[in-house]
Parts: structure tokens; sequence; C-alpha cells
């Protein structure tokens, strides 16, 4: 039996059928039909946020939390430009979204319609792929296509531009049982020759590292990577995104690189003959000047992407295909072999910058934003199960080094793109997607109020997220670069913010003042204590700076490693 | 070095838009672009000239393929092939001048298509250098107008880019 639909029934129908169980977003005109009928399907929820930036990053949130697709929708014109961010988010880490959005009735595209814009032709670049449609027969095909190339090969954004007039059409929908891209076909396998050029450079190595990144996240390769490591005694440098991906606790286990890299192991990338680069796009927050990149290694590089293979360092063994996969592939013929002076050595530059790096200073009394980091990991790894939602700057840095990172996807941040204000809605995303675990926000002063509306999203939720804002009454890290690149004029970046206690309390969420680090335990664990959401404002330390640095432009050998002004 | 790649492609509304935008955006120097249908329907082919001293190849060849729609990109700089691009040129012409214009044409092979009281339009459909050649040899007559297509090209003898494998494979 045949049964018309509407063209939203037909999408949410779609929906369903992609798994999907909820959404966030913000209706509008174009987007009404939509709307109409989604309580005709209680199996989708939707989550109303307050603004349609906070559903594009809600649903990476939940992406990045749950490995599922996330979804989010809005309406045209203002709707879907509000997105931007969170697509481009989701772009630059590989966040498998779909984000739907309204669009005029085919007949206004192109008239300057009320709410009418371009959506498909500036989301263009921002997304792994979008679409308009303007039929309602392509509806279901569309659908299906788009969550195919969302969650498939290397993740990303997919934008369905759905024209009000199909989603208002009605017709008898036919559901295509398989995708039909015949441009689209991801390499999973590695090439096996390749692979094994790749076993005889781990074997001929003297000093060789492994860099994970966020393709290990991805590929959930968290078992062979451990695996790997521990056969060959390879030490393990984790990026931004990859972190997690190798328990941090593991004697093999070096930390971050880059920018703001431990010393040990900038130093360990310069002097390597060997990267093994499992999923990470040599940012330039890793690399630091290309040109005198780890000047005598050899470079294995695996990605699923074959793009990122030689576009930022050449590459000596190129490897397209699953992370997983190609560890596997790799495990089956590689012998086991030692790196233990080479991890001495390493371990040797680590212990001497060990405590300048951590500014380890019991006897001050400045309250340092570090005394946060140091007693929050101490507590939320004995607590169970929880996730981190960083914002953007200083503290997202702090949060990467100091933080004893144990499992994969407990760090939830905006590593590509760097986008302020991502923290609070990725949370809601995150709780959403483990209702069971503690969802942590940490942010500045500075991101926190750039969507702190979402406060009322998470009071009408109901979801118990903790908050931290680490507060220095700074754009924290732009102040640093004036101080270290622009003379120290401090143009733009002081800032006044609101009573965030009263903030909180304004939204019904209890909150709470930290001004001294004897307070911080007890402000933690009352996050724990207190059902529901709960807000903590930590008045840190005006200027303080992230150690060790290397400045922008300036190759990953020449670190800044302690500021004048704090050293004791 | 300029490299000819041929690019296969779904016709969808806007692929020659993500194609130029891509150019645009990561920055890499394009020479020409043409792009017409195939004799597979849905399947549009995109001759593109690239200066590979500018810009790596192989980076644009893997940045072309995550477009969903790209079926095929292939460097056909090295395969020995025929590269065409077309010309139509305005030439000042009065009738005193008429003779030695023909026979330079006669030698290039160029086509008169249009004659009016003191113009000529040529077209010459020829390899780029040669298009080159005509166009300065013309040059002192007076070139009142100019339109050049970018280069189209196709593999000698058995080597095939044909469009159809690519649909029957989906």
């Amino acid at each position: 039996m045949s049964e018309t639909r509407t063209g939203a029934q037909i999408m949410c129908e779609a929906l369903i059928r992609e798994g999907v169980e909820i959404m966030f977003g913000y209706p509008g005109g174009a987007i009404m039909p939509f709307y109409h009928a989604l309580p005709e399907y209680p199996e989708l929820k939707h989550v109303l946020v307050r603004h349609e930036q906070a559903a594009g990053h809600a649903a990476e949130g939940y992406a990045r939390a749950s490995g599922k697709v996330g979804v989010c929708v809005a309406t045209s014109g203002p709707g879907a430009t509000n997105l931007v961010t969170a697509l481009a988010d989701a772009m630059m880490d590989s966040v498998p979204i779909v984000a739907i959005t309204g669009q005029v009735a085919a007949q206004f595209i192109g008239k300057d319609a009320f709410q009418e814009t371009d959506v498909t032709g500036i989301t263009q670049p921002i997304t792994k792929h979008n679409y308009l449609v303007t039929e309602i027969d392509d509806l279901a095909a569309v659908f299906k296509e788009a969550f195919h190339i969302a969650r498939t090969g290397r993740p990303g954004p997919v934008l369905i531009d759905v024209a009000k007039n199909a989603q208002q059409a009605r017709t008898t929908p036919r559901w295509p049982e398989s995708v039909s891209l015949p441009g689209y076909r991801p390499t999973y396998e590695g090439n096996r020759r390749q692979v094994r050029e790749a076993i005889k450079l781990i074997g001929a190595a003297q000093k060789p590292l492994i860099l994970a990144g966020r393709g290990v996240q991805l590929s959930g390769a968290f078992a062979e990577l451990r695996e790997l490591a521990e056969r060959t005694g390879m030490p393990v440098i984790t990026t931004l995104l990859g972190i997690g991906c190798f328990p941090e606790d593991h004697p093999l286990a070096l930390g971050m690189p880059g920018m703001h890299g431990w010393v040990h192991n900038n130093r360990a990338i310069q002097e390597c003959d060997l990267i093994l680069n499992i999923g990470s796009r040599f940012d330039d927050r890793v690399t630091g000047k290309t040109s005198s990149f780890a000047p005598h290694a050899k470079i294995i590089h695996i990605d699923i992407d074959p793009s990122e293979i030689g576009k930022n360092i050449r590459a000596d063994v190129p490897i397209v295909g699953d992370a997983q996969l190609v560890l596997r592939t790799m495990l089956e013929e590689l012998p086991p072999r030692e790196c233990t002076a080479w991890v001495r050595h390493i371990h040797a530059i680590r212990d001497e910058h060990l405590h300048r790096q951590q500014y380890h200073r019991p006897d001050t009394q400045m309250f340092m934003p570090h005394d946060v980091f140091a007693t929050f990991t101490e507590i939320v790894n004995q607590r169970g199960a929880y996730r981190v939602c960083t914002d953007v700057g200083q503290h997202q840095m702090w949060a990467a080094q100091l933080i004893d990172w144990l499992h994969p996807h407990t760090q939830i941040t905006s590593g590509g793109l760097g986008t302020m204000g991502f923290a609070l809605p990725a949370a809601i995303g995150a709780q959403m997607a483990q209702p069971g675990e503690t969802v942590w926000v940490i942010a500045g002063d500075g991101g926190f109020q750039m969507n702190m509306q979402e406060l009322a999203t998470v009071v009408q939720e109901g979801l118990p997220v903790k908050i931290a804002i680490i507060n220095n009454g700074y754009l924290g890290m732009v102040r640093q670069w004036q101080e270290l690149f622009h003379d120290r004029r401090y143009s733009a970046t002081p800032m006044w913010s609101p009573d965030f206690i009263k903030v909180a309390e304004a939204y019904g969420i209890p909150g709470v003042r930290v001004t001294h680090q004897s307070q911080v335990a007890d402000a933690i664990n009352a996050a724990y204590d207190t059902p529901g959401p709960l807000l903590i404002e930590f008045q840190v330390e005006r200027e303080v700076n992230v150690y060790p640095m290397v400045a922008p432009g300036a190759s990953i050998g020449e670190m800044i490693t302690e500021s004048p002004m704090v050293e004791v | 070095m300029k490299h000819t790649l041929v690019a296969l492609m779904q016709d969808h509304p806007g692929v020659l838009n993500r194609v130029a935008s891509l150019f645009r955006r990561r920055g890499f120097n394009i020479e020409s672009l043409t792009v017409g249908h195939t004799e597979t329907s849905g399947v549009s082919r995109m001759t593109i000239v690239v200066d590979g001293s500018q810009t790596s190849v192989e980076q644009v060849i893997k940045q072309l393929y995550r477009l969903i729609e790209v079926l095929k990109v292939s460097d056909v700089t090295a395969d020995p092939n025929v590269a065409r691009e077309l010309v139509l040129l305005k030439v000042h012409a009065p009738p005193s001048r008429r003779a030695e214009l023909n026979s330079l044409a006669d030698v290039f092979g160029a086509k008169i298509v249009d004659v009016a009281h003191d113009s000529l339009i040529f077209e010459l459909s020829a390899g780029a250098d040669k298009v080159e050649s005509f166009i300065e040899l013309v040059r002192p007559f007076g070139i009142r107008e100019m339109v050049r297509t970018g280069r189209v090209a196709m593999v000698r003898g058995g080597g095939a880019h044909g469009a159809e494998a690519y649909v029957r494979a989906a």
C-alpha cells in the first residue's frame, strides 16, 4: 500500500531511517513545514537552542561524544548563515554532522526573497558536500547520500538546503536501497606494499616516533595503536585532537607537540629519524615552520584522505586508508623491536624541563590557572566517566597540557578552526549523547560570553552540565601574543565581564566563585555533589602565559620555555 | 611546466563552480579550464591546464578527488595526446589586404567565417603554439576582437578516458 507523504514527513522519516534520535535546531519561516511534521515523530527529539551557531556546535558535541552523526536544523537566510561557523569547525576537525536548512520556495530562489541566501554557495568550501533540494522526489535519496557522505571516509559536515515547496509537496516516497555515488569511493585498506615499506623503515630507524592524531580517534584504532607502540617501543606523541587516543599514564606516552607542546616532544621531533604519522594532518600548530620540521626524519603518513598526504609535509611512505585497518595490516608482519635508549633520552629532556613547564610553585600566594587544572585532573579521574569540552584560548592549552587524558574522546575541543564559544553548546550535545557521564565545560571569560545564552538550553533540557570559567579578565591568549610579540600593547584585550555567578543564577543555575587555590577542590567536588548544572568561576592570576611556546612562524626547535614575568 | 589534466565529473548543477572555487581557495594557479558534455549523458569532461611550477599538480588532483562529483582525474601531459584550442579573430581587412590575409589563413588552415566590408572573422582550431603564431602574424593587420577557448585534450590511440566505465561502475 502506498501512502503519500509531505516532503517534511519524508525528511523526518529519512532521519529515523538513518538512526537519528536527536537534533538541535531553531525554527523559522522556510523550515516551518518540517517543524510542523516533527511532532508526528516522537522518536525524533528536538532540542531548541538559543542561537543556530549553538545548534551546530551541539550537533558537533553530540557527534564527537557518540561517534554518530550529529544533526542540526535552521531556517533559511540568517538561520542558515548562523550555522556557518559550526560547519567550518566540523569541516576542520572532520566531524560528521548533517545540517538541514530551509530555503525559500523554488519559484522565489534568485529573486532576493525574504530570508533568501545562497546557502549552498556560502557553505561550499566548508562542507564535505552540500545539496539544494527543490523537488520533493529528490529528498529521500539526498538524505541517504548526505548521511553516507558525512559518516564514511574522512567524516565531515554535509548540508541539505530544502526549498519550502519541496517540504510542502506530497508524494509517495521511494526509499533508495543503496547509495549511488560513482565519484566517492573512500579507500579503507592500506596498500600492502607501502605497509611493508613502512615496516622496513620502522625496523631500520634508531630514533622513531609515533605522531597520533584525530584519525586514530575517528577510526577507533586505540588497541592497535597501543599494540604497535608496545611491540616496537616507539614513543607516542598525540596532537591536540589526538589527545586521549593513547593513555597518558602509559610509559610510552609523551603528550602534545607543537606550538604549546612539551619541549621534549618538539626536541624529539627535531632529533628523530622516523615519524610514523597516524591520522594527523601536519597542522601548522604542530609543525611550526615546515621547512625545518623534523629535518632528519623519514616520514610515513597514514591518512584516509589522500589529499592530506604531501599537503604540508612530504611523505616518504604514503599510506591511504583507515588507521585501524592499516595498523592491523601492519601488525600482522611487524617484528618486535626496542627503543630503550631513545626513550630514555627523551625522558631525560622531559625531566630537565618539567618543573618549569608546569609552574609547580607551592610557595606562591598567586592563584595560578595551573592549580585549577592540577586539582581538576585529580578529582575527575577519580569520579568516573567524564568528558571535558574546552573552549579556545589559554585554558584550552592548559587543559590539553595539564589534565591526564586517559581515555579516547574525553576531550572535546575545537582544534582546527579554534572557535571561541564552542564549549558550552558542544557540552549540551555531548551531555545528551552521554547522559550517564559528567560533562564539563572549561571556558575562558571571553569565549564563554560568546555563547552564554545557551545556559537557557541547559536549563530547559535539564542537563547536569558542569561549567568552569577560567576568568583572568583578558582575552588571555591574544594578550599573551601582545605581550610577547606586540610590545605589550594590550589593545582590546582587557575584558570586563558580568558577575558570572549572578548570570548563572538568573538562569536558575547555582554558582560558586573561587579566588584561592585552597577552594578549588571543594568547588569541583561541589559540582559532583550538586545534582543538575553548576557554574564555577575561577578568578585566576590575570597575566599568566601558556608555556612552553613556539612563536608563530618559528621552527619548533626554538621554544620559549619560561616567562620573565612569573619566574620565581 | 604546464600540465594538462582531464577530469570526468557528474554534470550536476554547480559542479563547475565547485571546481573553480576549489582552485581559488587553495591558491592553485589555473591557466585554462574548459568544460563540456561527453559521449555519456550525465558526465561532463573538463580539460584543465595548470602551471606545475607554481602549483603542485599532485595536490590539485587529490583535492579534485575530494569533490564528491569528480569521477576521474588524469594527468595526460606525458601521454601522446591531441590538444586543441579554438580562436575566433576579427581582423581589420580592407579589400587591399584581403589576399594577403587569405594566403596566411591558408597556411594555418584557418577558415574565414564572416566577411564584412573592412573586416574578416577567422576561425582556427589548432594546438596552442599554432594558435599563438597565427595571432602574432595577423596582429599587424589590426585585431579588432579576439576570443579563445581553453585547451581540450584527448589521448591518442587506445588509451581511453571514456565516461561510460565510471557510470556503469556506480
